[in-house]
């Protein structure tokens, strides 16, 4: 387990003050100057040692990223910083504690980010719904200008300038170039890649955009040195996250822990084990509902290591640690259907697979989970899937087409056993469809 | 995606009021010259709240115009993002967040409160003081279910205090926003599992502790240098410097 020592979010609980004492107290904002003073290329070099990799789902190594930043900045093409705090995966509820409860972690964090990209303008993207977490976020940004810690004349040396933006309620906007275009006050649509933001961002100019963890992480990353982060984990998996458990859990809640700690381990330290013991598991989906879950068993729930590789070997994968914990009362088929049903309502609609798929998937989903369809449909669903997967300008095709490949993958015979029972019913015989066919949506 | 049209009943006009437009002017100047683009959602969001929490047409010409973009790209903003409320809605406007993870811990139950209390989803109340759509997660899984009332997120819900929380904000009784079961944030329930060893919030750099402390206090009479304590030591080394290389 990790120790209290070894812990970044120190008032991830709200437990204490807030505000720019407060983070003081804990360790922040303690001589930032000496940091920026080592230079953009140390920094950009102890962000790759430290090898944290990016905290928003993908797992990109934050390093790298930076290190695609032209490196120099052209006057007529200013660099930006964009905080990815659109935070919209079913489960995760991660960067809203650090926005509300430790803000200052994340200003600082992005003055010294600002700092190593060459950055004078930072914007953080919350999402629309977070209100009372944009203003407290924002009165930390006020805080912050007024003790001269950020601002064009501040007393790091670094000009810098951090505005609060807000988005509306669209979980696109969570990728990337959605984010961007909608930033710049348009739909939030994602862009094709190339050309990536690190060349044509935000208006046009060199962007990077990362998430809150990953930024907040940083000012104690400078501090305390990559060496301390990179000994944290597993290799190639170091650091320190929050997990967000949620579910069915005795004590739902979020902590941070070390990257590799075994899911069963940090269930049953943090979050009360789960309902009705460990053997009462039916499944989990260790990150986020866009990852397919993990079904219970020796090989599989029991023996997962939370971080980027231990997921992946099970065949998921660790996107933002949100660990949804499904206990045997559970409807399995009748869980993936409303997710499902999210990416349906959440699609932007710019790629006709997704746009379409979406529904029709969930349209199937919803007669399976009743039983009225035909078990050829779990191929031919299983088929959709793989359609949609890659076939889409973002990843959200992706996200949501992996969720029903893991239903189908390791719960096919609920589905067949569920549509048998409902065959076996003669009052229902042969009623496979709706009595009038939906359009899609 | 959701279909989402403007409402048939229109009201004639909308103007700002002097401080909402003169917040407006502060919004626009956060982003660079000529890309006053970027606060078409904080302006929308504003005049949805002036409106009674909805968006109407002259609102969004007037937005519009206050920033110079053609009314067909604001009005694709307006029907894209779902926090806009394109027809009246209750005083009370219960977003029911009904994703997996709220529906793991007991969401249906809340949906069929505002079922019964109000009607089929979408519907606004008789005499109009609760509406209630089901919207998608509201990112506060760790404290499902919940439900965002207005601004506010009102979490650990059951049915029973669902039902009695609506029953306080319609009678304008004072409620109590976030946690219902009395936590503070997302902590585990019955005691903290982490953030427990005491030393981690004292700090060990040169400048810890309290700004003033007792001993600190300057003698009577005395200039202010002239304290109780004694006189403090010099720094070994320049603070400033930097500790590692």
């Amino acid at each position: 387990m990790l120790a209290d020592k070894d812990r970044i979010f120190l008032n991830l609980y709200g437990l204490q003050d807030w505000g720019l004492d407060g983070a003081r107290a804990r360790g922040g904002w303690d001589n930032t100057k000496a940091i920026l003073d080592k230079g953009r290329d140390w920094l950009v070099a102890e962000m790759k040692a430290s090898g944290q990799r990016g905290r928003g789902g993908a797992g990109f190594p934050t390093g790298l990223k930076w290190s695609f930043m032209p490196k120099n900045v052209d006057p007529q093409r200013p660099h930006y910083l964009v905080v990815n705090a659109d935070e919209s995966e079913p489960g995760t509820c991660k960067d809203r504690e650090i926005m509300r409860n430790d803000p200052h972690l994340l200003v600082e964090g992005c003055l010294i980010a600002a700092c190593a990209m060459g950055v004078h303008a930072c914007y953080v993207y919350v999402r629309g719904e977070f209100i009372l977490e944009r203003e407290r976020l924002q009165a930390a940004v006020d805080q912050a200008y007024e003790a001269k810690l950020i601002g064009k004349d501040n007393i790091h040396g670094w000009p810098f300038d951090l505005y609060v933006h807000h988005g509306a309620g669209a979980y696109i906007c969570g990728e990337e170039t959605a984010l961007l275009e909608s930033l710049e006050g348009k739909k939030g649509m994602p862009r094709l890649k190339p050309p990536f933001p690190a060349n044509m961002g935000l208006y046009g100019c060199p962007t990077t955009v990362n998430n809150v963890e990953t930024i907040a992480q940083v000012p104690d990353i400078m501090r305390r040195g990559a060496a301390w982060f990179a000994g944290i984990g597993r290799p190639n998996n170091s650091g320190t996250k929050l997990f967000c458990i949620s579910g069915h859990v005795e004590r739902p809640c979020n902590v941070e822990e070390a990257m590799g700690v075994p899911l069963r381990e940090l269930l049953e330290k943090h979050a009360g084990g789960v309902r009705g013991g460990w053997d009462n598991l039916l499944a989990v989906i260790p990150g986020g509902s866009s990852m397919p879950l993990i079904p219970a068993g020796a090989d599989q729930a029991d023996t997962l290591l939370m971080d980027f590789d231990g997921c992946r070997e099970k065949k998921s994968a660790l996107g933002t640690a949100a660990v949804i914990v499904m206990d045997k009362s559970t409807d399995i088929i009748k869980a993936m259907t409303r997710i499902s049903y999210f990416y349906k309502h959440e699609s932007c609609g710019q790629c006709t697979p997704c746009r379409e798929g979406m529904g029709w998937m969930w349209r199937v989903l919803t007669r399976m989970s009743e039983g009225r369809a035909k078990k050829s449909e779990i191929d031919m669903l299983m088929e959709v899937t793989t359609q949609i997967e890659g076939h889409t300008i973002c990843a959200f095709g992706d996200g949501a087409a992996w969720p029903v490949q893991g239903l189908l993958r390791h719960f096919r015979p609920e589905i067949e056993r569920r549509i048998d029972q409902y065959s076996a019913n003669p009052d229902t015989l042969g009623v496979y469809d709706p009595p009038t066919p939906m359009a899609a949506e | 995606m959701s279909v989402r049209r403007l409402a048939e009943e229109q009201p004639t006009s909308f103007e700002f009021t002097p401080e909402n437009r003169a917040w407006a002017d502060q919004q626009i100047a956060k982003y660079p010259p000529g890309r006053q683009n970027s606060a078409v959602i904080s302006l929308l969001w504003r005049a949805q709240k002036q409106n009674d929490y909805w968006l109407s047409k002259p609102a969004i010409e007037k937005v519009a115009e206050i920033l110079g973009m053609p009314y067909i790209r604001v009005l694709e903003v307006a029907t894209f993002y779902t926090m806009f409320n394109l027809a009246p809605v209750g005083r009370q406007h219960v977003q029911l967040c009904g994703t997996t993870p709220c529906m793991l811990r007991g969401a249906e139950d809340l949906k069929r409160v505002c079922e019964r209390r109000i009607g089929p989803v979408g519907s606004v109340a008789k005499d109009g003081a609760l509406s209630w759509v089901e919207v998608e997660c509201l990112g506060a899984c760790c404290n499902a279910p919940m439900v965002q009332i207005n601004d506010d997120y009102y979490e650990d819900l059951t049915a029973e205090s669902f039902e009695k929380l609506l029953d306080d904000l319609v009678a304008g009784r004072p409620v109590k926003k976030g946690s219902q079961i009395g936590r503070v944030s997302s902590e585990p329930v019955g005691g903290l599992t982490s953030l427990i060893d005491p030393s981690i919030y004292k700090r060990t750099s040169p400048t810890s502790g309290a700004g003033l402390e007792d001993s600190a206090a300057k003698k009577p009479g005395e200039p202010a240098n002239v304290q109780e304590s004694p006189a403090p030591s010099p720094p070994i080394a320049d603070s400033t410097a930097p500790r590692r290389q």
